[in-house]
């Protein structure tokens, strides 16, 4: 599939689907990558390293604070895959390429590529938007990748 | 689309007002090629989330800004920052975290933005007028000033607010232009008695599911009986920006653009609607509670910073009595209020009851809460939401009585009657 490049550049990992819309801000612990968000069903997953799949973000403006963060302490998700343009997660990302030239790639996918993501896929994000999927499906992780 | 860069914009990325001002620049005109807007526009003021100390990388965006010489273009204010600047000692906040937490609030100041430190911005005499164009970060405060004042923002994460702060320029798109003002949700409470609808907990239940069930998009209120407050109203947006990402909420007949059922819409169609149940709110109320027991470590309120209006329906529910010893009782406000506050004489009866006022921050954006808080009870649907996942504690959401009458009896007790069918 391909997709809508927000901000440009590479990646590989395992997705991560989140079902609902996350607020970084209460919602990930950039210190470990893990989501905190209680009312989450993601709650106590790691993201850090991961193509996190995120539907959009929520509530909190602090979200991208809390991502550049996340960019800085190396715990940002590997590349962020998302139905629409979240100015958020943009500009946490172009903050993180002004600051520290390390952007974390996002894409904007259709619905249908959306839906079609599972968490345990392993994909590889390019600059030009392609996503390309690496052997079969995985199986649905309990504790997170790796 | 391609966007139009008029001549001060070009100077601007130019570098001719400073390294910071491009820099700032830069990064406003990425994110407005990445939104598809067609050009940039002015802003008159700025309201920056950005000083709230979250860690290192934001310290070092701010320092970096600072140090480049930036200065803002537009009147900015300031919201919570990471530590009340001159009470932190009183709480076991890290030493580490007040140096950066206030290397980071200088760092804003010297960049000339107005030492508010509140984010209840529309409590001050800085609020904006109706058609303002404004750059304001805050969740809540983007809301009030968008469905209550009526002026114009787009929500303005953390980090951008202070670029367009240093430029005095945003992308020209959402919220700031009328044609995506319009409501896009028809929310009916005609469900819902008056008797319902006069609760103090109704307007931030109802934010509570309306963040839920309208995600970012525009909800029109019809049906609603009651003459709001600015402090339901207050609560009602900041509980619908924490659920979700309302930016902006119409209520027929009571907020600005929504003079009538049509002026809300501009004429168009609903999305969808929705009839709001009491069961439906009965649901979005318990959701606010995660305490099981009636075991009670603190009562904290001021979520967003409280109103001098909130100290005088506080202060007679205080007066003669006081809390328990084990339960200990916080407001939080900007101190700006606290000062109104005390000249009211509403500090005097707070401290006879043995609570205690924080100022410039609250317990979310700074570790002041020693960890023998397990339990906390709160009528702010908005600490409600955040204060199982940012302090790992549990949470009990009730009405202001609630709270007093729990921190008096030392167990959290709720009054639910005017909950039932």
């Amino acid at each position: 599939m391909r997709g809508r490049v927000l901000v440009a550049g590479e990646a590989s990992g395992t997705v991560l689907v989140s079902p609902e819309p996350l607020s970084f801000w209460g919602g990930y612990d950039y210190k470990t990558g893990e989501i905190i968000d209680r009312r989450h069903p993601l709650s106590g997953q790691k993201a850090a390293g991961c193509v996190l799949a995120l539907p959009l973000t929520r509530g909190s403006s602090t979200t991208t604070a809390v991502l550049l963060e996340s960019v800085k302490a190396g715990t940002a998700p590997a590349a962020i895959l998302s139905p629409r343009v979240d100015s958020f997660l943009v500009l946490a990302s172009v903050v993180a390429d002004e600051m520290y030239g390390r952007p974390i790639p996002i894409l904007a996918l259709s619905e249908a590529d959306f839906a079609a993501l599972r968490t345990g896929q392993r994909v590889e994000v390019r600059r030009d938007g392609e996503v390309s999927f690496e052997g079969a499906i995985g199986p649905e992780l309990s504790g997170g990748p790796r | 689309m391609t966007l139009h860069l008029d001549d001060h914009d070009r100077a601007l990325l130019a570098g001719e007002h400073g390294p910071a001002a491009r820099m700032a620049m830069s990064i406003l005109v990425r994110m407005a090629e990445v939104q598809d807007a067609p050009a940039m526009l002015d802003i008159t003021q700025a309201h920056i989330d950005s000083a709230i100390y979250m860690g290192a990388a934001g310290l070092e965006f701010a320092e970096r800004l600072a140090s480049l010489g930036g200065r803002v273009a537009v009147p900015s204010t300031l919201n919570v920052s990471g530590l009340d600047e001159h009470h932190w000692q009183e709480w076991p906040v890290p030493e580490e975290w007040a140096r950066n937490a206030h290397r980071q609030m200088i760092a804003y100041q010297s960049m000339g933005c107005v030492p508010t430190w509140t984010c209840a911005p529309y409590q001050s005499a800085l609020a904006p007028k109706f058609g303002q164009q404004i750059a304001w970060g805050e969740s809540n405060a983007i809301v009030f000033a968008n469905s209550v004042l009526g002026a114009r923002t787009e929500r303005y994460p953390d980090l951008l607010d202070i670029c367009a702060a240093l430029t005095g320029r945003v992308p020209a798109l959402g919220l700031h232009l009328t044609e995506n003002r319009a409501g896009q949700l028809l929310v009916r409470l005609g469900g819902l008695p008056e008797r319902v609808q006069a609760l103090e907990s109704f307007c931030p239940v109802l934010g509570h599911w309306l963040g839920r069930n309208c995600g970012e998009r525009i909800p029109v209120i019809e049906g609603l009986v009651i003459t709001p407050t600015e402090d339901q109203l207050k609560a009602l947006g900041a509980a619908a920006s924490s659920s979700g990402a309302v930016a902006l909420f119409h209520i027929v007949g009571v907020t600005p653009e929504a003079k009538t059922l049509e002026a809300a819409f501009q004429g168009r169609a609903p999305e969808a609607t929705m009839a709001l149940s009491l069961a439906d709110l009965c649901r979005a109320r318990d959701e606010l509670t995660t305490a099981e027991g009636s075991t009670l470590d603190m009562v904290v309120l001021g979520s967003p910073h409280f109103s001098l209006a909130e100290f005088a329906r506080l202060t007679p529910l205080l007066r003669g009595l006081r809390r328990q010893p084990e339960v200990s009782f916080l407001v939080t406000t900007s101190r700006g209020v606290r000062d109104l506050a005390g000249s009211a004489g509403h500090l005097a009866v707070l401290e006879e009851f043995g609570g205690r006022v924080t100022v410039d921050t609250c317990i979310l954006a700074t570790p002041m809460l020693p960890p023998s808080v397990k339990t906390i009870m709160t009528n702010s649907a908005k600490y409600a939401y955040y204060t199982p996942g940012l302090l790992g504690a549990q949470v009990a959401f009730g009405s202001l009585e609630d709270c007093v009458r729990s921190a008096v009896s030392g167990r959290i007790v709720r009054d639910d009657s005017g909950w039932r069918a």
